[in-house]
Order: C-alpha cells, then sequence, then structure tokens
C-alpha cells in the first residue's frame, strides 16, 4: 500500500504545527521522520492516522484521497504502535489482543493472536495483566496489537523507546523480518538514530513544521558531510541557516 | 453497524469488571448504601408526614429510580474515562470502528453495570423496609427504559465534553446528575417549584417520570399518557446528545484533542 503526503498543512488557531509538507512511502517500504521534539511529528502521524483534520493538503492512500475513502475500511488496513499509548492495564494480554482483534475485524482471531504471541515471544504472560508487565513487554505487546491485523502501513512512534539494548535489538530484529515478509509499508517516527539507519529506506527531517532534508541515512550523512546520523541530525536540528 | 465490533468493545468492560471483586463490590455497595439511608428516611416520612401516609416506599422507590438514573449515566462516563485514564484513547479512536458503533457499546454495557449495582440494592429494600420496587408493575419496565435512555443521554453530554475539553471535564462528569437532580421532582410534587420553574422541569423526562411513580404508589392509577411523554422527551434528547457527540468529536479533530488523551 503506498501513502502520498501532498502539501498537508495544520494550524492550530495562530499557531502553524505542520507547513506544507511532502512525501510518500512506498509500498513494502520504511520512511523515517526523524525530528526534534515539538517539530510536528506527534501531529502529523496524528492526521495520518485520521486523529486530527489537516487544516489544508492531501493524504493519499494507494492515489486515492483519504477523506473520500471509507474510513473504517482504511483503518482496518493501519495500525500504529507507541510507548505513549497504553493499552488498558488491568486487563489479560491475551484480553487486550481479542478485544483489538475484534475492533480490527480479524478472521480466525484465536489462530492470529497465537501467532503473533509465538512470534513476540508473548505466550509465556499472555494470561497476565498488561499492567503488571516489565516495559520491554508492554512495548511487545503493544507491536503485537499493531500487528494483530496483518496492516499494510504500520506507524511506529519511538518504538523502542527506554527498552534496554537486548529488548531494543530483538524488537528492530523483529520488525525488519515482519517487514521483508509481508511486504508492509512503514512510517517510523524515532530519535534513535541507529535503529533509523538499520531501518529506513528514506528518511524525512522535521524541524518546526517544516521538512528541512530528506533523502537516504548515507545521502543526508555525505551531504552535510557528517559521520553519522546523529551528527547530521544535530546539524539539522540547531541550525537551520547552514542549509540555506 | 458491525455487531462483532459491539461486542469487542463491550468484552473490554466486561473483562474490566469481571477481574476484579473490588469493582463488582464497588458497583454495588453505593445503591445498597443508598437504599438504607433513603430506607430510614422513608420510614420516618411515612410515621410522620400525612402526604406520605399510608404510601409505604414511594420515598424510597424514588430513590431506587433515581439511583437507575444516576448509576446509568454514571457508568457511561466512567467507561469512558476508563479509556483516558488507561491512555488507550488512541487505540480506541484510530481502530476501525465506527462513532455509532462506540455509543451502541457504551450503551449496552453501561446497562450491565448498572444492573450489577441495582437489582441487589432493589432487592435488599424488600426484606429490610418492606418495600418493592416491582409493586409498581409492568409500568416500571418503561419508567426504567425512559430513565435509562435518559442517563445515557447525560451519560453522551459528558463524553462529548470529554472528547472536546479533555480530561479536565471530568468533575461536570460528576456534577452534572447534581445539577439536574432538583428539577427531577424525585422526592416532592412538581407544584413545590415557582412556577417559571415548573416550565422548565416539564420539558425533562425525569419530572413525568416521578410525577408518574407516585401517581402509581399514592393513587393507584396509570397514566400511559404521561410514560410515553416521558419516553418520548428522553428519546428526542438523546438524538440530541448523539448529535453532540458527533460535534465534538469533529470539533475534537478540528483542535486535536483526540491525540495523546491522558491523566
Amino acid at each position: 500500500m503506498k501513502l502520498e503526503v501532498k502539501n498537508l498543512e495544520k494550524k492550530f488557531k495562530n499557531f502553524t504545527a505542520v507547513k506544507n509538507i511532502n512525501f510518500q512511502i512506498d509500498n513494502g517500504h520504511t520512511l523515517g521522520v526523524l525530528g526534534p521534539n515539538g517539530c510536528g511529528k506527534t501531529t502529523t502521524i496524528g492526521m495520518l492516522l485520521g486523529l486530527i483534520k489537516p487544516s489544508n493538503g492531501k493524504i493519499l492512500i494507494d492515489d486515492e484521497n483519504f477523506e473520500n475513502l471509507n474510513r473504517e475500511k482504511i483503518l482496518s488496513q493501519f495500525n500504529f504502535a507507541s510507548p505513549y499509548v497504553e493499552l488498558p492495564k488491568k486487563l489479560t494480554v491475551k484480553e487486550n489482543l481479542e478485544i483489538y482483534g475484534r475492533l480490527y475485524g480479524v478472521k480466525d482471531l484465536a489462530r492470529r493472536i497465537q501467532e503473533v504471541s509465538d512470534d513476540l515471544n508473548l505466550s509465556i504472560f499472555l494470561n497476565k495483566k498488561t499492567g503488571e508487565l516489565s516495559s520491554g513487554q508492554k512495548n511487545r505487546v503493544s507491536l503485537a496489537k499493531s500487528l494483530i491485523n496483518n496492516p499494510k502501513i504500520l506507524f511506529l512512534d519511538e518504538p523502542t523507546a527506554s527498552l534496554d539494548p537486548d529488548i531494543g535489538d530483538f524488537v528492530r530484529n523483529y520488525i525488519e523480518d515482519y517487514k521483508s515478509k509481508n511486504k508492509v509499508s512503514i512510517l517510523l517516527a524515532s530519535h534513535n538514530m541507529k535503529e533509523v539507519e538499520r531501518l529506513c529506506d528514506q528518511v524525512i527531517m522535521m524541524k518546526e513544521g517544516e521538512i528541512v532534508d530528506r533523502g537516504t541515512c548515507q545521502s543526508l550523512i555525505d551531504k552535510h558531510g557528517r559521520n553519522n546520523l546523529e551528527d547530521t541530525f544535530l546539524k539539522l536540528a540547531r541550525n537551520k541557516n547552514e542549509l540555506e | 453497524m458491525n455487531w462483532n465490533k459491539v461486542y469487542g468493545l463491550s468484552l473490554r468492560h466486561f473483562y474490566l469488571i469481571k477481574s476484579s471483586f473490588p469493582r463488582i463490590l464497588d458497583l454495588i455497595y453505593w445503591p445498597s448504601i443508598q437504599i438504607f439511608l433513603w430506607g430510614f428516611i422513608s420510614k420516618f416520612f411515612t410515621l410522620s408526614s400525612s402526604y406520605y401516609n399510608n404510601t409505604v416506599g414511594v420515598i424510597l422507590s424514588a430513590a431506587i429510580l433515581y439511583d437507575f438514573l444516576f448509576r446509568s449515566s454514571i457508568s457511561y462516563n466512567m467507561m469512558f474515562l476508563e479509556e483516558i485514564w488507561s491512555r488507550n484513547f488512541t487505540n480506541l479512536f484510530i481502530s476501525p470502528i465506527k462513532i455509532k458503533e462506540i455509543i451502541a457499546a457504551l450503551t449496552l454495557t453501561a446497562i450491565v453495570r448498572t444492573l450489577i449495582g441495582m437489582v441487589p440494592a432493589a432487592l435488599l429494600a424488600i426484606p429490610l423496609f418492606g418495600v418493592s420496587i416491582f409493586k409498581i408493575g409492568l409500568p416500571l419496565i418503561s419508567l426504567l427504559l425512559s430513565l435509562y435512555i435518559f442517563g445515557i443521554t447525560l451519560g453522551l453530554l459528558v463524553t462529548s465534553g470529554l472528547i472536546r475539553f479533555g480530561p479536565s471535564f471530568e468533575n461536570i462528569a460528576w456534577a452534572s446528575l447534581f445539577f439536574l437532580a432538583p428539577l427531577g421532582c424525585i422526592y416532592y410534587p412538581i407544584e413545590i417549584l415557582p412556577q417559571w420553574l415548573q416550565i422548565i422541569a416539564k420539558i425533562l423526562p425525569l419530572v413525568h417520570i416521578f410525577e408518574e411513580m407516585r401517581n402509581i404508589l399514592i393513587n393507584d392509577i396509570i397514566s400511559y399518557t404521561q410514560i410515553l411523554l416521558a419516553i418520548a422527551i428522553s428519546i428526542f434528547y438523546f438524538m440530541l446528545g448523539v448529535v453532540v457527540f458527533y460535534i465534538s468529536y469533529a470539533g475534537a479533530k478540528i483542535r486535536g484533542t483526540l491525540i495523546n488523551v491522558g491523566e
């Protein structure tokens, strides 16, 4: 599934959170969205998920305007995971997956729950309450929820934030593996530059609601004469004038 | 309407109730306390008031019906607030569920929560105070239906506020019913209100419900016109509530308040 954003803009009264941005995620590709806090990443994801109404511009899904498509049909092919959005803590992992499986209209739900649980090593705590899990376990549950419907487009907001290196690596491996097997398009917002370098085919760098640069990780590193993506990010985040 | 999704969202709340005995106890505790309190007040009035003379249970029946309204509204609000408190709000609103399916799920689940609290309380009143709400007979079903629709409507209006203004609107959720209670003429006849307030009270279903309840218990007369009027007014407000909910949802999407809603 291809996602394309054309001249997307969001204004909140006198403040413009996202300014006329354009990008595209081709089928089976991963786009990294980088930028300092408050640069408009969350607002952009919110608009793509249908939670925020854009002030201007278009979101195209396989060349069709999101606004003209059936909202439920499109959302059933999306999913989202973020450490800042949780699942009900008093419910067990299995109950949470069952509920979201039903909301996403997943067929043969028991088998799908077993599948994602096996893949993400959740089986041993399927019957444990979600609130009793460690942050690493919760993170994997959140990822399992985001994959329950085999999404065609996956939105990941800092999927490995606050995870130890071992679990972080496990999650990154899993995303890589899942992407290669399922041809899913991914939008990844992250502050972990190594993660972005590893997972993303293309990157856009945002600052103050605008896209200030874009390209592959290596092309950006080369263009700005830095040794790695982290240094490139710092350069772009701190000094926009250098670009002009 | 996809009933599998409605069932899915209802399950979320059934699992929550099932998972915690204190939660079930809490649902039963408050209505039962109300029954105790109003049971004794009722007993006192029955002995000391000429209006309520020989009409044992009118006040207590009113207390039970009012609590039914209160519980149905609070149940609705609570289920919505649970999504905010658990930071699950975004997950819910990005899932392919229609707004009408969310409303249906909350409406259906609220009745279960309400009945868990109200059935034991209503049954408790029989041996303790010799008062049975079931004495109202078949019209009781219509009165409860009308109260339930209006309770859900208040819940809808409060959740619309939560969507529009975020968790800061929570206090209104608790205050909403107390605001309308004086106009509902729950424990007293409408004639007690000043003339101008009577006009306002009559555009609410509560006054018709509680006047009818007293009419049945005190005069042993059933006015189906009054019952139908109460239901019709409740349905009107419910439809208004649904419209307000949709408007709030659309407004929240413009203001961006649906994202990252949490405590």
